[in-house]
Parts: structure tokens; C-alpha cells; sequence
């Protein structure tokens, strides 16, 4: 393969020493500082959550695929779909999103690790520890219904239902707490993958060289540590109410339920391009690889992430056309909303043009990035519908609202991820994930995904609000629920191939060499898995595709690019 | 590019879906349905909302088929062969073509945001006209009460208002309070939903044009039994809401027969949290029962409002809604029958 034209991959010897016992094997895992033995850690830790949450949506799903439904009782959904959604976002969105950018930035960037590696290891294990303590409320938790309590407020917690006199016991404040830690957590991983683009680049990668993924994970980084801030402030808060009888949120003592609102909002949008640039980000990779093309408009590339960076803090009320505001606030937050959609509209122009002349490679990876600007296309223009203020007066936590956010975490992000473990995993592990595999779970996801969250479109327009246990059978929701039910089994067929491929593909994979997608940045000058000091010699390159220039003497990307 | 064979499948998709929608809004003529779906407007601002969905849903249907076949097609066309090894041009951009579709999209922003902004100005500043009719809706978990404070009237769970005409038009203006947690009033033929939020009194108005009834419910999650909190709103003829009001301006009735049953509710825990106008009952926690039986439904909604039903509701209200604040009573079987016997007096 290409990794005999490329020196920089040099092996300086054996990557990990591979005797030892179980315990010395272990323990090199929990003392780690190796960036990519913390990117796989994260990685892990997400996917493992990934499948908690997934399981509890199937739960969630089943109660719902038939009207008044005893599957689980009310106070079980309630907790069910208050862990679905926290667990998706903060213990499998995240941590997979930054074990990615763990894992790839210094390899991309030509660095040996990342800036400061022992804080990185402290963020990934305060990160697991959160996550742990979450899900320990459901053995320890003594809330309203007795012991074994997990929150059950929803993921947004809108106040006072999580102040002491609406959610006795401890269950919110595991809510609370857990966040807190693992919001620490994120916050210094943000700032390490901040420092380590701006300090720690090679010979000749100058910003405008980086790879389109470390730029965004850069933009990504910056937006964590504006928006995780507010989150654990109003926990903070929650806390203060909780136990000191200070009266942020309680409302019969005065407080304000509304300023939750804001401060969540303030937080959760963000949160969602925190969550979706790195989708992006992913697709910037995998699609010109697959179409033999140089990214289409680099620089546009850049800018519009970056603009989607300073228009997600202004949008943030779009999540709250409903709780009654002037109409100069609505007509402000329509706006600014709607602006998103001029940047986003920006990447996908991008995208296609960069697939437009190529000569496109039909590889899993980027089957699942072909859908995931399908689906990204859909989810820009249901949230178009929805930054229209009098119409998400409407659709404002109706099932369409779900199917909307559903399209952007699961048809944009997860479909990414999976985009990203095809594309990577033979750097990390040596070894290919099976194709036939891949493409069962690609079509079988892939199928399930639309028969799920298009048809919760139209149950949405039909009347059917969100956060309900069940609902009554003469609504006429009864048959699209079971569509909708169905269609969610499909997808989680599809993920447990997905997961047994991981395995297999372990032990029985194709061996990958260094660089099996011939490829064009850095990371894949190196052996897979590549060793622990990365690149025996600094690497120097001049170029956004230094592999691409080593490839192609006589026709270097220099030439070009100004 | 119109003669490639791959646009097919996406004018079938969308041909489907225009179907689908038509479908939809057909199959729910005007009037009130059984199935609540904000494509079946049967007042104002519903209306107004539903003609700028469809207008949306005109310009973003436009784009999606663009971008979408351009998407298509080049998926299609451009597909590599098994082993062409040969690398394709590499072009790295072009700032004619990133300007256009920037410029685009922005002047389709611009129109978006002035037709929405109408509206949004149309249904929030508008003033209220004398003839409109007051109401005070007070979130609770899980239940609704509705005050008319002019004409003195308490209820709950089912809100009966005039239908209006163009010639006499009479608007209910809704304001919206909460006695605990966060709600949210969504009745989706009449209006879009507005939230009912503790310290932030809010205000929304109807104008329906068609009598009958309309389904909605909380649409804010508020705790354990969220799903259960129905909302009914009858919307009456002139003569109907007349009738309606006179009834509820009666105290309760007395009849001697049930004097038994009205004993146990004056000295048993129900007189603690609910009212009945008239006698020594002025509970507020829970909702007002003078004119139980003009309700449909009790358990906000959940269930028909029969003997029977009513008879399993007091004996344990987790027979319908676990989790419903009102406790399981206790009473005995004696009590229960006259209980139930009184109650069904109160017309």
C-alpha cells in the first residue's frame, strides 16, 4: 500500500509492549496518558452508553407502539426517557465526539500527544465518573417513589418540578451533580484540544493548512467552554435552591422558573452544534477521500462553521417561542435562527460540489456520509419550519419537534460517528471492519431511521405532544405510533450488527496497513494502530493534503492552493 | 440534467408526499375532529398559522427537491468504477459559485422572515375588543380550572366558549397562570400552544368559527401523570354558551334524597381540597365540583364521566391515573354509595 512512499511513519520499534498480565494490562489503561489510548477509552465509555440509551428508547418505544400501553409504568417512562435523553447527550454524544477528536487531532496535526496529557486524563476519567454516578441513582436514588430513583424531570428539567417540593429525595440531585462532574470533565478536554491546535501543530501546518476536522473540533472546543459554563451554573443554582433555600427558580418563594429556561437554553443550543459540527466535521473528511476530490471551498468551509459557532449563541430562544414572549423578542430569535440555515445551506452546497466530478468510492463510510447530507438537508429545513415562531407555536413540543431533533442526534450525528468508526477504525485497531457487515447495518439503519422519525413527522402534525406515557386510542395516533415503534426495532437490528462487526472484525478483520483508504492526511502516514510517540521524526508539510503532495510528486496541492 | 432516469424516485417521494399532505388536510374538513391536527384549522389564529405552514412548506419543498436531485445526480453520475484508479481533476473551489449560494439563500431567508413576522405581529398585538370574553386558566398538576371572573363561574377540565362570527366577532382571551410547575395549552384547531409558567402570567385568544368540540392536552412535560391532562374545549352556539352560563351561575343543587351522600363529602377529607358553591365545601386544591355532572369527562379527560366511573375514582384514583394528587379515600362501601349517589345530583 501507499505507506512505502510515505516516511513519516517510521517504526521506532514494538507500538505497546505486548507481554504482561491481565492486571499489568489493565492497569496501563487506567493510568494512561497516551491520547489515544484516551480517545479509545472515551470512545468505549460513549459507545457503551450509546447502547444503555439505545435500549431505553426501545423501551420508550415499545410503551408507545400501542395506546394505554402498561408496559412500564408512568413514573418508570418518566425516568426512562429523562435517562434516554440525558445519557444520549452527555455519556454517548460527547464522549465519542471527544474521544474522536482525542484520538485524531494530534495525529492529524503531526503532534506526539496532546497539550497537556495528564489533564486529559483527569477530563476523561471525571467524565466516567459522571456518568457512573447518574445511572448509580437508579439503585441509590431515594425519590418520591421510594428507593432506586433515577431523575425523572426530563432532560431539560424545566423548574420548579425539580425543586424540592415538586421532586423530593435525591434523584435530581444526582441529576445535578452528575452533570456538574461530568461537565468539568468536558470543559478540560475543551481546553486542552484548544491549546493543543493553537500550540502544538508541526513544520508548516499553519491554521490554514489544519485539516477541515481539527478546525472544527477547534471551533467545537471554543463553543464547549462558552456553553457548558451556563449549564453548571444553573445547577449550580438548582443545588442552591435544593438544599440552602436560596429561591433562583422556586417559584412560591418568588423565584424564577423562567430564568431555568433561559440559562438551559442558553447552554442547550449550543450544545447542539457542540454535538453537530463534529458530524461535519467527520463528513469533511470522509467525503473527498471517497470522492478522490479536494474539499470544495476550504476557506468557505471554514468560515461558515465558524459563523454557525456565533450565531448558535444567539438563537437560543427559538427553543422558547412558546413561553409567551414580545413580539420583538419572537421576531429577533426567527431571524437569527433562520441564519443558521444560510451557513448550513453553505456546507451542503460545499459537499455536493466536492462529490460533483469526482469519482466516487461506494465504501461504508461513505454510504453513511451520502445519507447524512440527505438527512442533514431534511433536518436544516424542518428546523426552517420551526424557526417560523407562529408555526412552532404549533410544533413547539409536538412529536414533530422530536423527529426534528431526532433527524439532526441520530440522522446527522450518529449516522457520522458511523461514518467515522468504518473510516478510522482500521487506524486505531490494524484491522477493517467487514464490508458485507457494514453495508447490512448501513441499509437496515438506514431504513429504520426513515420509517421512525419520518413517520413521527406527521404524529406531530396530528396533535401528539411530547414526554407522554401514553396516549388515548381514539386519537387516530394509534397506527403511525406502531409504524414508528417498528421502525425503531429495525434500527436497533441494525446496531447490534454494527456492534458484532466491532468485534469480529477485531479478531477475523482484513489486515488494514497503514493507509487503506489512500488517503491524504496525516494520521494515515502513521502504522495502524499507530504507535505510542505517533511519528518517529517531526513531520513538515506544505499543504492541506501533505499525503496527496508525497503521492503526487509532479502535481503537488501547493502549487494551488494560495 | 431534467432527462436523467434518477430523478424518478424523488418525484414519486414527493408526489407521495403531496398526496399524503393533501390527504391529510382533506380528510380533515372543517370542524371539530377526533384527531387534533394543527392541518385542520377551525379558528383564528389556527387559521392564520396554517395558511404560513403552507406557504413554508412551499418554499422548503422547493429547495428540498433542488438540492436533493443536485444531490442525486451527483452521487449517480459521478460513481466511480470498480478499478478506475485514475484520480479525477481536483478543483478546490470557486468564489462565483460560493457567493451565489450564499446570496440565494439569504434573499429566501428575507422573505421568510417578513411573512413570518406578520404574523407573529397579527396575532400578538392585537388589542382586545370590548365584546371578547375573559377567562383565567390555572395549570395544575394534573388538571385544568377555568374562571370567568365577569360572569363568576369556576369549572374544570372542560372549557366551554362562544362560537364568533365576522359581524359579531367575540374572541376568548385566555390568561394563563400556573398553581405549581410548568404547563402548556395546546388545543392544536383552535391556536398554538402557550405556556403556563409560575410568576410569568401569560395571555393567548381564540376565535373560533365552528360549534362543537376540540381535543387538545398539556403539552409541558409537568410530572407523573403529564399524559392525562386532557384538555376539552367546547365551543357553543350563542343560545348553547347562554344556557351554559345560566346553568353554571346556579349554586349547587340540594336534593334531599342524596342529603346522606352530602353529609359524608361535608365531613370526610373531599370538602379539604375540593368546592361545592352552596354548602360547607371550599376546598381549593382540587377541582371545583358544583356542576360536576355538565362534565363529559372527570380525571381531566381520561375517562367518561359515569357512576360507575366515578364510583372507582373516589374509591382509588390510581384506577385511571396513577399518580393523581387526590388520595385514595378510604371510605367505606356505604359511604362511597352515597357518595357517588350525591354527586350525581349536581347538575
Amino acid at each position: 500500500m501507499a505507506d512505502q512512499t510515505v516516511p513519516l511513519g517510521n517504526s521506532l520499534g514494538a507500538a505497546y509492549p505486548s507481554s504482561g498480565t491481565f492486571l499489568e494490562w489493565l492497569h496501563s489503561w487506567v493510568v494512561t496518558v497516551d491520547h489515544k489510548k484516551l480517545g479509545i477509552l472515551y470512545i468505549a465509555y460513549g459507545l457503551f452508553f450509546l447502547l444503555v440509551a439505545g435500549a431505553e428508547a426501545m423501551v420508550i418505544r415499545y410503551q408507545l407502539a400501542f395506546p394505554n400501553n402498561h408496559f412500564v409504568s408512568p413514573e418508570a417512562y418518566n425516568q426512562i426517557f429523562t435517562m434516554h435523553g440525558t445519557t444520549m447527550v452527555f455519556l454517548a454524544g460527547m464522549p465519542i465526539i471527544f474521544g474522536l477528536a482525542n484520538y485524531m487531532v494530534p495525529l492529524m496535526i503531526g503532534a506526539r500527544d496532546m497539550a497537556f496529557p495528564r489533564l486529559n486524563a483527569f477530563s476523561f476519567w471525571l467524565t466516567a465518573f459522571g456518568g457512573l454516578l447518574l445511572y448509580f441513582s437508579f439503585i441509590g436514588g431515594f425519590g418520591l417513589y421510594g428507593m432506586g430513583n433515577a431523575p425523572d424531570a426530563g432532560w431539560f428539567a424545566y423548574a420548579p418540578l425539580t425543586g424540592s417540593a415538586f421532586s423530593p429525595g435525591h434523584s435530581m440531585d444526582y441529576w445535578a451533580l452528575a452533570l456538574i462532574v461530568a461537565g468539568f470533565g468536558t470543559l478540560g478536554t475543551a481546553i486542552n484540544i484548544v491549546a493543543t491546535t493553537l500550540s502544538m501543530r508541526c513544520r508548516g501546518m499553519t491554521l490554514t493548512r489544519m485539516p477541515l476536522f481539527v478546525w472544527l473540533m477547534l471551533i467545537v472546543s471554543a463553543m464547549t467552554l462558552l456553553t457548558i459554563t451556563p449549564l453548571t451554573a444553573a445547577q449550580v443554582m438548582l443545588l442552591l435552591d435544593r438544599y440552602l433555600g436560596a429561591h433562583f427558580f422556586d417559584a412560591q418563594a418568588g423565584g424564577a422558573p423562567m430564568l431555568w429556561i433561559h440559562f438551559f437554553w442558553i447552554f442547550g443550543h449550543p450544545e447542539v452544534y457542540v454535538l453537530v459540527l463534529p458530524a461535519f466535521a467527520i463528513a469533511n473528511e470522509v467525503i473527498p477521500v471517497f470522492s478522490r476530490k479536494a474539499i470544495f471551498g476550504y476557506p468557505a468551509m471554514v468560515a461558515a462553521s465558524a459563523g454557525i459557532g456565533f450565531v448558535s449563541f444567539t438563537v437560543w430562544a427559538h427553543h422558547m417561542f412558546t413561553v409567551g414572549m414580545s413580539w420583538v423578542g419572537n421576531t429577533f430569535f426567527v431571524l437569527s435562527t433562520m441564519v443558521v440555515g444560510i451557513f448550513t445551506g453553505i456546507k451542503i452546497f460545499n459537499w455536493i460540489a466536492t462529490m460533483w466530478g469526482g469519482s466516487i468510492v461506494f465504501a461504508t463510510p461513505m454510504l453513511f456520509c451520502i445519507a447524512f447530507v440527505f438527512q442533514m438537508l431534511l433536518a436544516g429545513l424542518t428546523g426552517i419550519m420551526l424557526s417560523v415562531a407562529p408555526w412552532d407555536w404549533q410544533l413547539h413540543n409536538s412529536y414533530f419537534l422530536i423527529a426534528h431533533f431526532h433527524y439532526v442526534l441520530v440522522g446527522v450525528i450518529v449516522i457520522a460517528i458511523f461514518a467515522a468508526f468504518y473510516y478510522w477504525y482500521p487506524k486505531a485497531t490494524g484491522r477493517m471492519l467487514s464490508e458485507r457487515l457494514g453495508k447490512w447495518h448501513f441499509w437496515l439503519f438506514v431504513i429504520g431511521f426513515h420509517v421512525t422519525f419520518d413517520t413521527m413527522h406527521f404524529v406531530g402534525i396530528l396533535g401528539m405532544p411530547r414526554s407522554i406515557y401514553t396516549y388515548q386510542a381514539d386519537r387516530g395516533w394509534n397506527t403511525l405510533n406502531l409504524v414508528i415503534s417498528l421502525g425503531a426495532f429495525l434500527q436497533g437490528i441494525a446496531v447490534a450488527i454494527f456492534v458484532w462487526n466491532l468485534i469480529y472484525s477485531y479478531f477475523r478483520g482484513q489486515e488494514a496497513g497503514s493507509d487503506p483508504w489512500d488517503a491524504w492526511t496525516l494520521e494515515w502516514a502513521t502504522p495502524s494502530p499507530p504507535p505510542a510517540y505517533n511519528f518517529a521524526t517531526e513531520p513538515e508539510v506544505r499543504s492541506r493534503r501533505p499525503l496527496w503532495d508525497l503521492k503526487h510528486p509532479s502535481d503537488p496541492d501547493w502549487k494551488y492552493e494560495a | 440534467m431534467q432527462h436523467q432516469p434518477s430523478f424518478s424516485p424523488i418525484r414519486c417521494a414527493l408526489a407521495l408526499a403531496v398526496f399524503l399532505f393533501a390527504a391529510a388536510s382533506s380528510a380533515f374538513a372543517d370542524g371539530p375532529q377526533a384527531t387534533p391536527s394543527i392541518f385542520a384549522p377551525a379558528a383564528s389564529p389556527a387559521h392564520e398559522i396554517y395558511s404560513l405552514s403552507l406557504f413554508v412548506l412551499a418554499i422548503t419543498g422547493a429547495i428540498f427537491v433542488a438540492v436533493a436531485s443536485l444531490l442525486v445526480y451527483a452521487v449517480v453520475r459521478f460513481r466511480g468504477g470498480k478499478e478506475a484508479r485514475h484520480e479525477p481533476p481536483q478543483i478546490y473551489g470557486s468564489m462565483q459559485v460560493e457567493l451565489a449560494w450564499t446570496v440565494i439563500p439569504i434573499i429566501i431567508v428575507l422573505v421568510l422572515f417578513l411573512t413570518t413576522t406578520r404574523v407573529i405581529f397579527a396575532v400578538q398585538n392585537g388589542a382586545e375588543p370590548e365584546s371578547a370574553l375573559d377567562v383565567v386558566v390555572i395549570g395544575h398538576q394534573f388538571w385544568w380550572e377555568f374562571r370567568y371572573p365577569k360572569l363568576g363561574i369556576v369549572t374544570a377540565n372542560e372549557l366551554h366558549i362562544p362560537v364568533s362570527s365576522k359581524l359579531e366577532p367575540q374572541p376568548t382571551f385566555l390568561r394563563l397562570i400556573s398553581a405549581d410547575v410548568d404547563h402548556s395549552f395546546w388545543v392544536p384547531q383552535l391556536s398554538g400552544k402557550t405556556d403556563l409558567i409560575p410568576n410569568h402570567p401569560n395571555q393567548m385568544w381564540i376565535e373560533p368559527e365552528t360549534p362543537g368540540l376540540y381535543l387538545g392536552q398539556c403539552a409541558q412535560f409537568c410530572g407523573m401523570e403529564h399524559a392525562k391532562m386532557l384538555i376539552r374545549v367546547y365551543v357553543d352556539t350563542d343560545q348553547q354558551f347562554a344556557a351554559w352560563v345560566k346553568e353554571q351561575q346556579q349554586p349547587a343543587a340540594d336534593v334531599a334524597a342524596a342529603a346522606a351522600g352530602r353529609q359524608v363529602f361535608e365531613t370526610e377529607a373531599c370538602m379539604n381540597c375540593h368546592t361545592i358553591a352552596g354548602t360547607a365545601a371550599r376546598g381549593t386544591v382540587g377541582p371545583d365540583l358544583t356542576h360536576l355532572m355538565s362534565r363529559a369527562t372527570i380525571a381531566s379527560g381520561t375517562v367518561l364521566n359515569t357512576p360507575q366511573n366515578l364510583h372507582a375514582w373516589i374509591q382509588d384514583p390510581n384506577n385511571f391515573k396513577p399518580g393523581a394528587l387526590m388520595p385514595a379515600m378510604q371510605l367505606t362501601d356505604q359511604q362511597l354509595d352515597q357518595v357517588v349517589a350525591y354527586l350525581t345530583t349536581l347538575h
